[in-house]
């Protein structure tokens, strides 16, 4: 037994040792590994690949499978964007995600910052509150949204769609973790200098978490930008829908014109996904960021 | 006329008595301690969102709470109904179908989708050669919006000559799968979509994991002649727990609260071929904004996912815990 053991050992070490000669094998196993994953890849992007390329396709080659129009057009995003509605639930959605991860992002700092970096009693009360409200699903908060907005007439507007997402309880415990990381000496040598404190956050402390605020908003912005079932509560009047929910609406009304729901489909997407592409690395490294430290 | 003068000298009268304040305030302000100073200025900046917690979080749910033991459609008075909502419910066949239907996608959808990203994530971290390229087109559909991508899935699952997978299928002379149709295979044909987006999230989460594990122990274990699959379970899944454990609470409760997939591919038959894919959140929507605003009881239904999400969890981080 003690014998067999040896050789083993031996073994092994030797063929540590000598690199050439089982390293061939493993390149070739390398290589199967590439083109299987390679192959997922595109297996994943194939759906996305499928949209774009049918939202510029002419109704007739729609139930064709070539990835490739015969006869590519624009005429679908002309059509769909001349009607207009589209043109307008962009602008919507945009309006919104932009103001409410701006929000978002300053009020979200602005707590984490406080309960990190000031000393006070109640603080750790008002962690753990705030922390509760991630355990209470959106669904549950949607039906008492709702009446609170039918009475104050906030149904229908931008205001409406908004303001359940103006602050993010996730948001202040990230951006409170990252405050951890800013030095006490650099605050309290701005302090001397003279500003006060509302100074000190703005223009010390926010810069030194810039990467936080950065993959903040990527989350933020990404959730309210495809957000679907409260604008789907607080809109009645289609001039006020948000992209994914006019899209909905819109694919129950082209019912089959499939050309044009890809189109649409499209025109929700690819801002996001051009946006990923330009930034890829800074995103992912956000995404991680957020999810680990979330 | 008279209301608005009036209401500009009540202005002026304001201001006057605030500048006096003020002058008050600052004198007291001087006189205060550092320390003081920092409490006034913490409370000074928590104000606002301490409002918004209340008044867009604590308070709904409370609201939300309260609401499950009242009847109301919007028109007639609140009605007190004890516990009458959560009865109905009890007594609904509908419910339970739905509620069977919510664990189904949380049992299909949170292994298939951990097992498969972490398949990929344990080999794309071997591999250098467009690392980079390769990950973004796992990560892509991530940064899509659900109702989109529910649109694209549901052309997909058309029949022929419409359909994009059923056109494959004939292609081979495989017969026809009626995906949205079918009482069975509906439900994973809705899942499908959602585990899809999810994956690239959980890939790069993964991926942070394994590069978080110190190379070191790799070395050991290969000096000692350990195989590439014991490693994997001695070394590899044990020090990636807390990354696991983060993955499968997220993703749990992202499929017990499927809504948007369902939602969009049914839009004609919501939750159907005969409720087979109807999640509970699609149940809380139609019985609160479905034409019949039953508020009270579509609360309870909300409180029932409440508890739901809260349990499951609680259960998962137990037994992920003790391993």
């Amino acid at each position: 037994m003690a014998v067999a053991d040896d050789l083993q050992i031996k073994a092994s070490s030797e063929t540590l040792l000598n690199t050439a000669a089982p390293k061939r094998p493993r390149n070739y196993a390398q290589f199967i590994r590439w083109g299987l994953l390679f192959f997922g890849g595109l297996v994943m992007v194939m759906p996305l690949v499928y949209m774009i390329s049918t939202s510029l396709k002419y109704s007739f080659e729609v139930y064709n499978l070539n990835l490739i129009p015969e006869e590519p057009t624009l005429d679908n995003y002309i059509y769909v964007l001349a009607d207009g509605r589209f043109f307008n639930w962009f602008i919507n959605s945009l309006v919104i995600a932009t103001l409410t991860t701006i929000s978002t992002l300053i009020f979200d700092s602005l707590v984490g910052y406080v309960l990190c970096k000031f000393k006070f009693r109640g603080r750790y009360l008002i962690f753990i509150a705030i922390l509760s409200t991630l355990m209470i699903p959106t669904e549950m908060l949607v039906i008492p949204w709702y009446l609170m907005s039918q009475q104050l007439g906030w149904l229908d507007t931008y205001w409406g769609i908004m303001f359940p997402g103006l602050m993010t309880a996730f948001g202040v415990f990230l951006m409170k973790q990252f405050f951890e990381s800013v030095p006490d000496d650099f605050l309290e040598a701005a302090r001397i200098d003279g500003l006060n404190e509302l100074q000190i956050w703005w223009f010390v402390a926010m810069l030194l978490v810039k990467p936080a605020l950065a993959a903040l908003a990527i989350f933020v912005f990404l959730g309210n930008w495809t957000a679907f079932i409260w604008p789907l509560i607080a809109t009645t009047d289609t001039a006020l829908y948000t992209l994914p929910v006019g899209l909905s609406s819109f694919g129950d009304e082209a019912d089959v014109a499939w050309e044009l729901i890809m189109t649409g489909a499209a025109i929700s997407t690819l801002p996001t996904l051009v946006v990923f592409l330009i930034f890829q690395r800074f995103i992912i490294r956000g995404v991680v960021m957020a999810g680990l430290k979330g | 006329m008279a209301e608005l003068s009036q209401s500009e000298t009540r202005s002026d009268a304001r201001d006057a008595a605030d500048a006096q304040r003020k002058s008050g305030l600052n004198a007291r302000w001087h006189r205060l301690s550092i320390n003081q100073k920092q409490v006034v200025w913490a409370w000074a900046f928590l104000a606002i969102p301490i409002v918004f917690y209340v008044v867009v979080r604590f308070y709904p749910t409370g609201n939300a709470f309260v609401l499950s033991f009242q009847e109301w459609n919007l028109l007639n008075d609140r009605e007190w109904v004890g516990l009458e909502n959560y009865i109905d419910l009890w007594n609904n066949d509908v419910f339970w179908v739905v509620f069977v239907n919510t664990f189904e996608y949380l049992i299909i959808g949170t292994p298939i989708s951990l097992v498969v990203s972490f398949f990929i994530a344990y080999h794309l971290d071997k591999v250098r050669f467009m690392h980079g390229t390769i990950r973004a087109l796992y990560f892509l559909p991530f940064m899509t919006s659900a109702v989109a991508m529910a649109w694209v899935w549901r052309w997909f699952y058309q029949p022929v000559p419409i359909g994009v997978f059923n056109n494959f299928l004939a292609q081979f002379g495989i017969p026809q799968i009626g995906f949205l149709n079918s009482t069975t295979i509906a439900l994973p044909a809705v899942l499908a979509p959602a585990v899809w987006a999810g994956l690239g999230f959980q890939i790069i989460i993964f991926m942070a994991g394994l590069r978080a594990i110190p190379a070191t122990y790799y070395e050991a274990a290969r000096v000692d002649g350990v195989s590439n699959w014991t490693m994997l379970w001695e070394i590899t899944l044990p020090l990636l727990k807390p990354t696991i454990v983060f993955l499968v609470v997220f993703s749990s409760i992202g499929f017990l609260r499927i809504f948007d997939h369902v939602f969009n591919m049914t839009t004609n038959n919501p939750g159907g071929p005969l409720n087979s894919t109807k999640p509970l959140v699609l149940m809380i929507y139609e019985t609160a904004f479905g034409g019949r605003s039953q508020m009270g009881a579509a609360a309870a239904q909300t409180v029932v996912l409440f508890v739901i999400l809260l349990v499951v969890s609680l259960v998962q981080l137990r037994i992920m815990r003790d391993k």
